[in-house]
């Protein structure tokens, strides 16, 4: 299948900044696709280019197979909802919905329906006669949202959507998004900060960094194989530490001097000698009194304990002075059954398979 | 006497110097407005004398002649001149409109170095004196200006043989008048929408864009409403100096057909009809309050949104 959205080779520089630095992707239709970044990555100028309301400085952007360059915004089967929400504050909500639909040849009857369909679907049937200030922030991101989906376009990108709302509403609106972006088939592009955010809408993530994507992929891939040690710090918590590969037989060893010893790990063929970074996730690390059988193990005291209810972030002290990070499930409800208490002599472990060996 | 300048500073520390910051304002508007404007809305109830101040007043109750009044509704003099006035300001408002709208979204359009730049430039004219200004209209508007030939020159150009003009007649008109206020007066309308203009979020005209509008379509339906009390500002500050303009009409409009600022100046001075002057300076009042308050409604309604808004 023919990708909806092609980027290829595209470059946006301003004056000698490079906002977005050589950047090829391609997206599937109907997908749900995250660009993930800190600020001032490059993701919003990529959403804006997408837009059309900055051109490339190089580099095509194809869109259903068709050439992007020459087609102005107002004439691009997309549509945006901005991080402002940017709603008409003259206009009423169902005025502001219907705002795609006044200069499209289509009868008053239909478009009254239209809108009334997509105040419907965002749950503001009530709400049709207000204006945007006398809405809460959940009810104007929904408008924002109606507002861009009432011209069934073919694209619809989304800048931050969920940024400017408070914990509890952000879970319930992403779902609300995925479910209309299922039943819509609509290829949605979303612009986000938030790694929670991009792990749980998106069906694949591109991380970028600097106007460089450094890993497109699925969430899981992306979290569980990072490619680069900025990726693997960027998404989630990590550990990590510098380490050497030491030649060995069929499990690639690694030397660790911050954990003070050797580990194993489960990864592809390295050439002995060179110099790695050692990553292991704080829920992939297993925390006991009594030294474990099997894995890479090392002893270690317990130097912070934070409670979070459902788990527990425990801060170990190694004998080098490095702190590893572990998370542990709280599956019960024993106090007493807790895997350590502060100061108290652990075991730090973790398969061969957690291991993740990045090389630069 | 301790006792009093200890309650004294008391007094001061506790709400007096709030009080005192808020009257003074309150005590100028009642010294340098509100007083004068009794003072003459009394003498146009007064008729002219031959005294020192050259009034009199009814000698029995209720004391008030409407004579001035009555004169002001019934001789066509004072009528045309409020129309004329009215009327000269407001072509003089709406063509200030046309011209500044441009202008003020044009300074919000460029570089915050330009913006400087241009905004100077429109309050430039302010550091010559606005009586030269006004007289060099006169002497570009004159029949022997190099202006005014040129131009001549060019109609000649147009028109057949036997119609051909020595000049063209502009001093001494409403015309001129309406010219050269809209010259002056410009500035008080780009001002206040460059404030308005400036201050709207341009994600506004992105999100337009995106729903399917072309530039002009944005313009009507998202700049144009949105700028509205900028309109309605820049509009009340060249509108109300413009109705009561004295030195303009006087300089460069024609005698025969008077604004309502030259028939007060020559009510007081040359007529000595002190009484007759106050009325028509009152009139002229009521006819700007009008507005104002028009605007102090819309001014009303503008806060309540943004207040709506927090």
């Amino acid at each position: 299948m023919a990708p909806f959205i092609r980027i290829d080779r595209v470059s946006k520089r301003f004056g000698t900044f490079m906002a977005v630095n050589d950047v090829s992707l391609d997206i599937m239709k109907g997908e749900m696709f995250a660009l993930l970044g800190g600020s001032g990555c490059g993701k919003t100028t990529l959403l804006r280019m997408l837009a059309g309301f900055e051109s490339p400085s190089e580099g095509r952007i194809f869109i259903d197979g068709q050439d992007m360059a020459k087609i102005p915004p107002y004439e691009r089967p997309v549509n945006m909802m901005f991080q402002s929400y940017a709603l008409f504050p003259h206009m009423t909500v169902e005025a502001n919905v219907g705002y795609g639909l006044k200069y499209e040849d289509i009868s008053k009857a239909e478009r009254a329906e239209r809108v009334r369909a997509m105040l419907e679907l965002v749950q503001l049937g009530a709400f049709a006669g207000r204006k945007p200030h006398q809405l809460s922030g959940g009810q104007r991101q929904r408008v924002a949202l109606a507002r861009a989906l009432a011209k069934q376009p073919k694209l619809l990108l989304l800048d931050e959507p969920l940024a400017a709302l408070d914990k509890k509403l952000r879970e319930h609106t992403q779902f609300e998004i995925m479910s209309i972006q299922e039943r819509m088939g609509i290829t949605f592009v979303v612009v986000t900060h938030d790694q929670e955010e991009a792990m749980t809408l998106a069906d694949r993530i591109a991380v970028m960094d600097k106007g460089v994507i450094r890993q497109v992929g699925p969430p899981a891939d992306v979290y569980e194989h990072p490619n680069s040690s900025f990726v693997a710090g960027f998404i989630g918590s990590i550990n990590m530490f510098d380490a050497e590969v030491t030649p060995g037989g069929a499990a690639t060893t690694l030397d660790v001097p911050a954990l003070g010893g050797e580990v194993r790990a489960s990864a592809k063929d390295i050439e002995p000698g060179r110099k790695v970074k050692l990553a292991v996730r704080p829920e992939k690390i297993a925390l006991s009194r009594e030294r474990p059988a099997d894995g890479n193990c090392f002893p270690g005291v317990v130097k912070d304990l934070g409670y979070f209810g459902k788990d527990s972030l425990f801060r170990v002290a190694l004998a080098s002075g490095a702190l590893v990070k572990v998370n542990s499930v709280n599956s019960s409800r024993d106090g007493a059954a807790r895997a350590a208490d502060w100061g108290e002599k652990v075991w730090i472990s973790f398969e061969p398979s957690a291991a993740i060996v990045l090389t630069d | 006497m301790g006792r009093e300048r200890g309650a004294l500073a008391r007094w001061f520390d506790d709400r007096g110097w709030r009080q005192l910051v808020i009257g003074v304002p309150y005590l100028w508007l009642i010294l340098f407005f509100l007083l004068p404007f009794i003072i003459v809305l009394a003498m146009s109830f007064a008729r002219r004398a031959d005294l020192s101040p050259p009034i009199a007043f009814l000698e029995y109750w209720p004391y008030l002649r409407w004579d001035n009044f009555e004169r002001l509704i019934s001789d066509t003099l004072y009528v045309r001149a409020f129309a004329t006035s009215l009327w000269n300001a407001a072509i003089a408002t709406l063509l200030c409109i046309l011209i500044g709208y441009p202008m003020a979204l044009g300074i919000t359009r460029v570089s915050k170095s330009w913006r400087n730049l241009l905004l100077m430039l429109v309050i430039l004219p302010f550091w010559t004196s606005f009586l030269l200004r006004v007289y060099a209209w006169m002497g570009l508007l004159g029949t022997n200006s190099w202006l005014n030939k040129s131009l001549t020159a060019m109609v000649n150009a147009v028109l057949p043989a036997e119609h051909a003009l020595r000049s063209i007649p502009m001093m001494n008109s409403n015309f001129a008048v309406v010219l050269v206020m809209v010259y002056s007066y410009l500035p008080f309308m780009i001002l206040p929408l460059y404030a308005n203009l400036e201050k709207l979020d341009n994600t506004l005209n992105e999100a337009a864009t995106d729903l399917g509008s072309k530039p002009w379509q944005v313009f009507k339906d998202v700049t144009l409403p949105l700028s509205i009390p900028g309109i309605v500002a820049g509009a009340l500050l060249v509108f109300i100096p413009a109705s009561g303009e004295l030195i303009i009409p006087s300089l460069v409009g024609n005698a025969a057909d008077p604004m309502i600022g030259r028939v007060i100046s020559d009510e007081f001075s040359s007529a000595r009809d002190w009484p007759m002057a106050s009325a028509v300076a009152v009139a002229l009042l009521l006819v700007l309050v009008v507005p104002m308050m028009i605007h102090s409604h819309f001014e009303k309604r503008a806060q309540e949104r943004a207040e709506g808004r927090t």
